[in-house]
């Protein structure tokens, strides 16, 4: 099920691209998206981008335990976003951390505007996305694998979030930016859509851009979203064979 | 202006029809198109285009049968687990009239009842009911779980995928319409009854489905297979409104 790829697969080095691992600007790294992984999960899904894996789980609607969180006229969505120890080059703490607080918030803001949460008075669903090994871009893999992994589990929803990054490195705004890009670029910009009205859930940006490299990298990342979400639907129609 | 065939898969998001039809089950309307909500299959009547899903979780609905399991027992009314995001309560009234007694002589936590939805008020308070044929605990048996949407399918037209399984294993079978299915008689049988029920829910949504049934209980049963004869099998999984399978 697992097919590890390696960066020195990437990149003869003869290549006119000046990104690192051979890639053209607007090219993304090789996806693998799968529906329906995990047994007792309600809904779930497994994505690998370039080395980026991550597992998703969701349950529910169910019932909400919690007094506090409870709201009559609609379900709440709680997503928790957590990297596992191994899943970086030095080993991470586990438990949450400042970072993964945020990413849990954003995904949750993101997926909500999607998601048909007033079918479901004081419920609850969850989201559970584990990142198994992290190369960059770990959070917009997130939400793309978590949004196959809700219409798995048969929550309503008016249309699949995707979510891809775009940014600059180099001098030179690409998509899809690798671990080493982040690190060492100028610029990163994560965008979730939902594809079909092209209304942009999650807009974050961190480094400098101009306004016109700002623009280049959001339009680049919408155009990286729409061929993400054609990945998506084939891992929703695959589970069910035919 | 309708862009997809009757019986088709469609995933969330997907562009159903033109404003000239009406949004069904599983869909909704956006800038005047129909769009579905659900990974499920198209079903076109008329006019009327819904999505049936293939994965869903039970809503409660005033009049439905369903199987639930105490959780918890409290001053004057029990709570029961009835497999959905809502739990049920069953007050002692409805089981006792007036006259006071002990909750936990009559049912205990872990009981599992088949009950009927008496009302579902607007904050998905859920009240339940033992008033009526049927009703009542069940004493020993095994509970399966299936998708409450593939209750229909499971029963068959007319009882006939459920009557087949209760025939050939022998077993007692109620099914839920919350999707919780009850069976009870021997116990290889029960085994039996629990594989194929398993894989009804998961070829729910493919055709010729009662041959493969009875194929794959001949099967297990080590029976010889039933000649091949032609059989006109196209249940339609809406058709088969009554969800009731009461206890014989």
């Amino acid at each position: 099920m697992i097919t590890i790829i390696t960066n020195k697969d990437l990149g003869t080095g003869t290549e006119a691209s000046q990104r690192a691992d051979g890639r053209a600007f607007d090219e993304l790294r090789p996806l693998k998206i799968e529906a329906g992984v995990l047994k007792r999960a309600d809904g779930s899904a497994y994505l690998e981008l370039g080395g980026n894996k991550v597992l998703v789980a969701v349950y529910g609607p169910r019932e909400l335990h919690i007094r506090r969180l409870m709201q009559p006229n609609r379900a709440v969505l709680r997503c928790r976003y957590n990297m596992a120890p191994f899943s970086v080059d030095d080993r991470k703490r586990p438990g949450p951390d400042r970072r993964s607080v945020e990413i849990s918030k954003i995904t949750s803001e993101a997926l909500t505007p999607a998601v048909f949460l007033e079918k479901f008075p004081r419920s609850t669903i969850d989201v559970f996305i584990e990142i198994l090994e992290a190369e960059g871009g770990t959070r917009c893999a997130g939400i793309t694998a978590a949004s196959v992994a809700l219409a798995d589990a048969g929550v309503p929803m008016r249309d699949l979030v995707v979510s891809c990054a775009a940014g600059k490195a180099d001098g030179q705004v690409v998509l899809d930016l690798s671990e080493v890009e982040d690190k060492d670029g100028e610029a990163d910009v994560p965008v979730a859509i939902m594809p079909r009205t092209g209304e942009v859930t999650l807009l974050q940006s961190d480094g400098n851009l101009t306004a016109e490299e700002f623009e280049k990298a959001l339009n680049l990342a919408i155009e990286g979203c729409k061929k993400i979400s054609k990945e998506q639907k084939n891992a929703i129609i695959k589970r069910y064979g035919d | 202006m309708i862009f997809i065939e009757d019986k088709e898969m469609v995933i969330p998001g997907d562009v159903l029809a033109d404003d000239e039809y009406h949004s069904g089950r599983g869909t909704f309307k956006e800038d005047g198109k129909i769009c579905s909500s659900l990974v499920g299959l198209v079903a076109v009547r008329d006019k009327k285009i819904s999505v049936i899903p293939l994965q869903s979780k039970y809503i409660p609905k005033r009049g439905d049968v369903v199987i639930g399991e105490i959780t918890d027992i409290r001053f004057s009314m029990w709570n029961l687990d009835i497999n959905s995001p809502y739990s049920g309560i069953l007050p002692a009234s409805d089981v006792f009239g007036k006259e006071k007694r002990d909750l936990n002589r009559t049912f205990d936590v872990g009981d599992v009842l088949f009950l009927r939805v008496v009302d579902v008020d607007e904050v998905k308070k859920v009240k339940l009911g033992l008033k009526g044929r049927g009703l009542g605990k069940f004493r020993d048996g095994i509970l399966i779980y299936i998708t409450p949407t593939k209750v229909p399918r499971l029963i068959g037209k007319k009882g006939s995928m459920i009557n087949m399984i209760k025939d050939e294993t022998k077993c007692e079978v109620v099914v839920g319409q919350n999707g919780v299915v009850w069976v009870k008689g021997e116990p290889t049988m029960e085994r039996v009854a629990e594989k194929v029920i398993n894989m009804i829910e998961e070829q729910a949504h493919t055709s010729g489905l009662t041959d493969r049934v009875r194929n794959m209980l001949f099967e297990l049963l080590g029976k010889e297979k039933p000649s091949e004869e032609p059989k006109e099998d196209e249940e339609q999984e809406e058709d088969v409104e009554n969800g009731e399978e009461l206890i014989q």
